[in-house]
């Protein structure tokens, strides 16, 4: 027997290139106990308006694709409940990111802040076609394995800093780089050369698993203007986060480290 | 013969094209961070630190220009005082202490979780700092005006 629904209104926000700018389209959706905002999403696209774009996977807030502001709140739409919210319920894109279309946003920008320089990676999450040598368990053959091998001979590298074509994942454990942080994020709202939350998060979590990387070429790269000391304390992006990757407190002891421990990040500031 | 590279591939320079970048708030991106409605406490604090910021760098201007009336003679000065002690402007000058009691409470929270002290402690320095300004604020609004 299927589930009562009842009736919710969805604003949805739109945007085609060239199709006369922004405005939002309103459709009355069934739902029931357990309907998600994506769900409603899908039943729009199938039954309302199949041009109704937006990006999503996996349906389980594991790849962060369906990151939207669901009442102006960062949420993944996939595991965000219907019933948490009203009779209406506004749908939009992320903000501080280029859209592309509807709820689909630019998200190069956002790969682009994070220190792809020193890259976040571990050998057992290494591009398959690498060959490993003898050695590999070393340090130094991890360095050469991050550094020189797996991003920066790759020509993509410059543009999100995300893994070539065939290699396996890589990212910072917790952080499924949905970007809503950056979204909430006042301060991203100001500034588009301000790093963001995830970024410095990730700088952060390799001060606590170096992997090889120098602890003081991390935090020079924490101390420039436009990353750590552009943050203003909101902590918007550690209560947006869905993973309780917890950026605002990484950053908070970013700040900690350069202030009481980090000499070697103080040479480094412009 | 060569690959094309991606920025070679047909509408390459189509999808290179990108929309406006959405934010929050009612009026252009500079803006984004004063619309309190999709805020949290943390949003809304530093929303209101910089708005008191400004109250108080105006005050600081109107306050040099005000004391610049001296030079003019004893006369200025006194019509100038009947002004500043009737009631509606000793309201304004609640706003002003409220303001700098907001602000400078809230800036020493900003101080001890910004250098990583008090991390853990954010939210309850934050309601500490807004409720001592509250009430200071009602106390010095009612001595001003007579009340106590």
């Amino acid at each position: 027997m299927s589930e009562p629904a009842d009736t919710r209104r969805f604003r949805v926000f739109r945007y085609k290139r060239g199709d006369g700018g922004e405005r939002f389209d309103e459709f009355d959706v069934p739902v029931g106990p357990h309907s998600t905002v994506l769900d409603a999403l899908r039943w729009i696209q199938l039954h309302r308006d199949s041009s109704l774009t937006l990006r999503h996977s996996c349906l389980h807030a594991s790849c962060g694709c369906c990151g939207m502001q669901v009442d102006g709140r960062e949420e993944l739409a996939c595991v965000c409940s219907v019933q948490d919210h009203g009779a209406q319920i506004t749908v939009e894109p992320l903000a501080n990111l280029p859209i592309l279309t509807d709820l689909v946003v630019e998200m190069s920008g956002f790969f682009a802040r994070f220190p792809h320089e020193h890259p976040i990676i571990r050998s057992s999450e290494a591009p398959a076609d690498v060959e490993r040598g003898e050695g590999i368990e070393s340090q130094h053959a991890e360095v050469v394995l991050q550094t020189d091998i797996t991003l920066h001979h790759h020509p993509l590298h410059h543009l999100h800093g995300a893994a070539p074509p065939g290699a396996d994942f890589m990212r910072l454990e917790d952080c499924i780089e949905c970007g809503l942080c950056l979204s909430a994020c006042p301060i991203a709202a100001t500034s588009q050369e301000y790093v963001g939350p995830a970024a410095l998060a990730a700088a952060e979590r390799l001060l606590e698993e170096p992997r090889g990387v120098k602890r003081e070429d991390v935090l020079a790269w924490a101390s420039r203007p436009e990353a750590v000391w552009r943050c203003h304390v909101g902590f918007e992006c550690t209560k947006a986060c869905p993973t309780d990757a917890i950026p605002a407190e990484r950053i908070m002891a970013l700040r900690r480290e350069l202030m009481f421990d980090g000499n070697e990040g103080k040479d480094a500031k412009r | 013969m060569n690959e094309p590279t991606i920025d070679e591939l047909p509408g390459a320079a189509e999808r290179a094209l990108l929309g406006p970048i959405h934010h929050k708030g009612p009026g252009p991106a500079a803006t984004g961070w004063i619309d309190p409605r999709r805020r949290r406490h943390g949003g809304r604090a530093l929303a209101l630190h910089r708005l008191t910021g400004m109250v108080i760098v105006l005050y600081l201007y109107l306050h040099l220009g005000v004391l610049s009336m001296l030079l003019i003679g004893r006369s200025a000065w006194s019509s100038f005082l009947s002004l500043v002690t009737a009631k509606s402007f000793l309201a304004l000058e609640a706003v002003l202490i409220a303001a700098v009691l907001f602000h400078g409470l809230n800036g020493i929270r900003v101080a001890l979780v910004g250098s990583g002290i008090a991390v853990s402690r954010e939210r309850a320095l934050f309601w500490t700092a807004t409720t001592i300004a509250a009430v200071a604020s009602i106390l010095a609004a009612l001595h001003m005006l007579g009340a106590l």
